[in-house]
């Protein structure tokens, strides 16, 4: 493969090649070597240790599926109540009163700028103390409260920008049919942003997914991270089922980006659509504070690649 | 008013979360830009474990690895970041590789978007004048790319800021372990949370306006 920053390698460099990519092999042997070393020392590697993700179907019914189904829960959940949350203040932001926009856009940085932890602490506190939500059930409640605040701010960003990247010439269009606001919005607009916000929504969800962890780790909801803490207390296998639990979140949400990527390049193919894509690598940068302008797309290019 | 506020070190725990941020940050910047050199070198294996590295880190939550530290790394591996005995600089210390492994995924995907935004014509008279990979990569290249994303990485630094909070998780006394002790000992849960939330965006509301500002001033106008 030739690339930008270097040729077709010729035979100096294939051997030169050849001689980095064996010493970096011998570097990466070295720390494998290393750490299936201390592995096989504490008995990791047993296959007792092993066996219960592979022969006893016991272990996956009663601690992983069920926790991962509480992550899928609350992902779902947060996702869910956020959509709605999100649409109305994305289009508050985009009102053409100051006394709509203003509070809509405080409201929306003020909670994209706080961590997510301390939402989901403050509202477990919160229902702890005003309401009579069973101790059971409270942690849900708190990490689908803290993710909803969160992502709701981040979604309504992602509407906002979904919308602006919409050509001028739909609003135009509109207003010389003497549709009123309102209507533009929900009959134009609004339909097109839907599809174009698509890919950086199921982006979305990669976030939320990750972050329903932190629920696990303080709060106690008994999603996998937590379910993997019983699951180990039980069968002595830290590191196996820290290496099982990572790959369910990692082919969960490997799956999630290439549905986004994948739904990406068909909008962006699709000729009934108007090219405008809100992509996942918005999402990376909407879900910090300050610099929203520079996530919003730039027009849809026409052919001219730099 | 106020008094809920004594008998606690806020203003220690918001500087415990402002020195993770700084060494998490100075940490994932470098190994972030290994890590992008080695996703655009003609070495075929270090292509390769630079793609599987931030696909791989980029998909497992920051909560997983954070308490994977403390319970494979410092538990099962020994590992002792040089303080042995100090449960307390081991913990910090953890959470800042933690940190930094996760992180330098989001840096190094930024700055090979930043690579790809330099013209081909930089590289190949880079190339023509007669520079090696690397001399290509770090004087034309990398200078170039790095004002380019200035913004995206100052977004990457805000959600570090942020993402710090999940150190609480291995019990380092930074902001977010100190509000949950805090309301659950005080009353006033409303008014200790916004103290906490102001403390937050007020670390990271200038961080987005200076970067923002400094990142469209260094860009390289095309």
């Amino acid at each position: 493969m030739s690339s930008v920053l270097y040729d077709t390698p010729g035979p100096r460099a294939k051997r030169r090649n050849l001689l980095y990519s064996v010493v970096f092999l011998l570097l990466l042997a070295l720390l494998l070597w290393w750490v299936w070393g201390v592995l096989s020392d504490k008995g990791q590697l047993d296959w007792v240790k092993w066996s219960p993700f592979f022969t006893q179907s016991l272990s996956w019914t009663t601690y992983l599926l069920p926790g991962l189904g509480n992550t899928l829960k609350a992902a779902a959940l947060s996702m869910v109540i956020a959509l709605p949350l999100g649409a109305f203040f994305g289009i508050a932001r985009l009102s053409d009163h100051r006394w709509v926009r203003v509070p809509a856009a405080v409201v929306v940085e003020f909670f994209r700028a706080i961590p997510v932890l301390l939402l989901m602490v403050f509202a477990n506190q919160l229902y702890s103390e005003s309401t009579d939500i069973s101790s059971d059930s409270r942690p849900l409640y708190a990490v689908v409260t803290g993710l909803v605040l969160y992502n709701a701010s981040v979604l309504a960003e992602v509407v906002r920008a979904g919308i602006l990247a919409l050509p001028k010439g739909q609003t135009e269009a509109a207003q010389a049919i003497g549709l009123r606001k309102g209507q533009t919005m929900v009959s134009i607009l609004l339909p097109q942003a839907v599809t174009t916000m698509l890919p950086a929504i199921v982006s979305q969800l990669v976030v939320i997914v990750k972050d329903t962890a932190l629920g696990g780790a303080i709060l106690g909801f008994p999603e996998l991270l937590d379910a993997r803490k019983t699951l180990a207390a039980n069968y002595a296998n830290v590191i196996p089922s820290f290496i099982i639990v990572a790959l369910v979140f990692i082919v969960l949400n490997l799956l999630l980006t290439t549905l986004a990527s994948w739904l990406e390049g068909r909008l962006r193919r699709s000729k009934r659509s108007t090219g405008a894509v809100l992509g996942a690598d918005a999402v990376t940068e909407l879900n910090a504070v300050g610099e929203a302008q520079d996530a919003l797309p730039r027009p849809p290019r026409t052919g001219k690649v730099p | 008013m106020f008094d809920f506020l004594e008998g606690y070190d806020v203003l220690g725990a918001f500087w415990t979360t402002v020195q993770l941020t700084f060494f998490a940050a100075i940490g994932s910047l470098i190994w972030g830009t290994i890590l992008a050199g080695m996703r655009v070198s003609p070495v075929p294996l270090m292509r390769a474990f630079g793609t599987v590295y931030v696909n791989v880190f980029r998909n497992i939550p920051l909560t997983v690895i954070i308490v994977f530290t403390s319970l494979g790394l410092a538990d099962v591996f020994g590992v002792t970041m040089g303080v042995p005995s100090d449960f307390k600089a081991l913990a910090f210390r953890l959470a800042v590789l933690g940190l930094i492994v996760y992180t330098s995924a989001f840096v190094c995907e930024s700055l090979r978007a930043g690579i790809n935004t330099v013209p081909v014509g930089q590289a190949e008279a880079a190339r023509a004048i007669g520079l090696s990979f690397t001399q290509v990569l770090t004087l034309i290249v990398l200078p170039q790319a790095f004002r380019t994303v200035i913004g995206p990485l100052a977004n990457v630094l805000i959600a570090l800021t942020k993402n710090t909070t999940v150190a609480a998780a291995i019990g380092v006394g930074e902001a977010a372990l100190l509000m949950k002790e805090m309301i659950e000992n005080e009353a006033q849960l409303l008014l200790i949370s916004l103290v906490f939330a102001l403390g937050f965006v007020v670390l990271t509301l200038p961080t987005g306006l200076i970067l923002g500002w400094l990142g469209k001033r260094l860009a390289v106008k095309r």
